[in-house]
């Protein structure tokens, strides 16, 4: 799979449980667990520098400087023995050399960034004295810190409330303005895709089927799966009694069928799809998709 | 939507009336919990869900959507007011009438990963509830599974498996079999598709209308999902700490919200339409702690529109274009 994304660009990474999300976006940081995964093979570059061959040490820099992450629960992000103020210190005097009071009055004012009202008391604050949406800020807080070339955020408003979850991605938003970050926003919510990002990759499988801008891929998709994921989602004013469903399960990443992967559940298959994986075609320019339907005729 | 069964029984008893159903909890505080706090979690709270339909229950975390869905399910006793079904009080029935009121009314929940027994065969969670409260022998509850296990779609020999063989959607099924046991009348469906992947809601949103539709059996829909709460309910309750705040025809609620809260949670609720018109509220602050809520209008201190009457006087829900709504501005 390949993508590239651009200075203060938004990519919506989406997809089911198991379809390589999470793990695109532990391989752009080398985090992937080991030993059971590895990075086979391919290129990540930011700002031209390939992040592959660089040493643990420099990665390590890299983490914490110029890539930063939001993770869908907080807690994984935030110690919970250790207060708000000492957990935000730590980075701020590795990266950025700051100490003692300098250090302090910096992660105030980051707090106060991400709108967290009386940030100087917050920061002797213990994680459990936190609501969940003030924990995400705090995450946001600490991300933006670097300041990052490239956010990832990995499901960062599943577990809050709507209406904090439209206040977080008010703000995910105007920090990107302000610092003009890339962003991979991974999410399994369409609606979320269709508010924040300019393009789109859906995965399915462990490979990205279809790549575009949002507004294209949503009035035009390409691939079956995009199209079936489209219609299956409950719309408001357009009810049908019955929803379109996509049949039969996800597939076992361990056991893919030979060719496409989707051939199984699409309604569109044909006997070349299942034994032949299609290559990567573009149905329009900037809209890439693997999906036979497309692909130009031998 | 499917339409309302039958119009004209509308006017008939329905199956369930909650009326100003009321729940405090004590809660202990401080190390030692010597000092206590009167948690309202659910404030004069009434509704009807009529015979073959659905009632969908919105809000956020802490609205008081669980605690009515236990008050509901029987697994809670109100402080205050009364549920009727089919026209009793249920409080008042006794040890046995409550028990099958319990039969009546079943429940369906998010997580089936946690709701199946991992050690239990399919076939003997589905026929657990039938062990106790049906009069069925081996052979007739063996019978009963096949059919049930039918219904909702499963093949026959799904029975023999265990749950950790199926997958989320099918887990599902298996904890919609059990609940379709006793041939219910209203089931509590809590979250019954966020555990799900987005590609196989639509099939167990398809099985839950289908069922509705066959047996006619009532539901009271729970989610965060709005346009799935929307495309399942023939009638939607907001919610906002403890009580409700607007309740009415779901096209109506969902399409024309009147209710700031409703009109905010709606835009919140990110259409997948890019040009779904929508209403631009975002609001500030978080939900307060139920164990001090806010004087007057629970919502003023986020509501856009709060006027100095609203921070003294609590709106009473009074009907408004076509629906209830608790609000001052109108």
């Amino acid at each position: 799979m390949s993508f590239a994304l651009g200075e203060a660009e938004t990519l919506g990474l989406v997809g089911e449980s198991g379809s390589g999300k999470s793990m695109t976006c532990l391989s752009v940081v080398r985090l992937v667990p080991r030993p059971a995964a590895r990075i086979v093979g391919g290129v990540v570059r930011l700002d031209g520098e390939d992040l592959l061959t660089k040493s643990e040490r420099e990665m390590q820099r890299i983490r914490g400087r110029k890539v930063a992450m939001i993770l869908q629960d907080p807690m994984s992000s935030l110690n919970p023995v250790f207060s708000i103020g000492m957990q935000m210190r730590e980075p701020l005097t590795m990266y950025h050399g700051l100490r003692g009071a300098a250090a302090v009055s910096r992660a105030a004012e980051l707090l106060g960034s991400v709108r967290i009202p009386s940030p100087a008391t917050r920061l002797r604050a213990f994680p459990h004295q936190l609501s969940g949406g003030m924990r995400q800020r705090v995450v946001g807080a600490m991300a933006i810190a670097g300041p990052p070339r490239l956010l990832i955020a990995d499901e960062p408003t599943t577990s809050l409330d709507l209406t904090i979850q439209a206040q977080y991605l008010g703000l995910l938003k105007d920090l990107q303005a302000q610092h003009r970050f890339a962003m991979i926003f991974v999410t399994h919510n369409l609606g979320i895709v269709a508010r924040t990002c300019d393009r789109v990759a859906v995965m399915y499988a462990g490979r990205i089927v279809e790549l575009g801008p949002v507004r294209r891929l949503f009035t035009t998709p390409a691939h079956p799966y995009t199209r079936a994921l489209l219609a299956s989602i409950p719309r408001f004013g357009a009810r049908r009694e019955t929803l379109t469903a996509i049949a039969g399960q996800p597939p076992d990443l361990a056991r893919l069928p030979a060719g496409c992967a989707f051939a199984p559940r699409c309604p569109d298959v044909m006997d070349r799809c299942r034994a032949e994986a299609p290559p990567e075609t573009m149905a329009a320019a900037g809209h890439s998709t693997r999906c036979w339907l497309h692909a130009p005729a031998a | 939507m499917p339409p309302p069964p039958d119009a004209a029984a509308r006017h008939v008893t329905p199956l369930l009336e909650a009326h100003a159903l009321t729940k405090h909890f004590i809660v202990r505080r401080g190390a030692l919990g010597w000092s206590t706090a009167l948690v309202r979690a659910v404030e004069a709270v009434s509704f009807t869900i009529e015979a073959g339909t659905t009632l969908g229950l919105v809000g956020e975390s802490g609205c008081g959507k669980t605690t009515t869905s236990k008050l509901i399910l029987g697994l809670e006793r109100p402080t205050a007011g009364t549920i009727r079904f089919e026209g009793s009080d249920v409080h008042a029935l006794g040890r046995a009438g409550e028990r099958e009121y319990r039969r009546f009314v079943q429940a369906v929940f998010q997580d089936p990963y946690a709701s199946l027994d991992p050690r239990m065969r399919v076939a003997t969670i589905v026929a657990e509830p039938l062990v106790i409260n049906s009069d069925l022998d081996a052979t007739g509850r063996r019978r009963r599974v096949a059919e049930l296990l039918d219904v909702v779609g499963l093949p026959a020999r799904a029975g023999t498996l265990y749950p950790h063989e199926f997958s989320g959607g099918q887990r599902q099924r298996i904890a919609i079999a059990r609940a379709l046991a006793l041939s219910p009348k209203l089931i509590v469906l809590d979250e019954p598709v966020s555990a799900l992947d987005v590609s196989i809601r639509a099939q167990v949103l398809n099985l839950l209308t289908e069922l509705q539709k066959r047996l006619g059996v009532s539901y009271l829909f729970i989610a965060h999902d709005l346009a799935a709460v929307g495309h399942m309910s023939h009638t939607i309750a907001v919610m906002y700490l403890g009580r409700i705040v607007e309740l009415g025809d779901a096209d109506a609620v969902a399409l024309r919200p009147q209710h700031p809260y409703t009109r905010a949670l709606f835009a919140a609720a990110m259409p997948v339409d890019l040009d779904a018109p929508r209403e631009e509220i975002t609001l500030a602050g978080e939900v307060p702690s139920p164990l001090a809520p806010p004087a007057g209008c629970a919502f003023h201190p986020r509501c856009p529109f709060a006027m100095d009457r609203c921070a003294v006087e609590a709106p009473a829900l009074r009907t408004e274009a076509g629906r209830l709504v608790a609000c001052h501005l109108y």
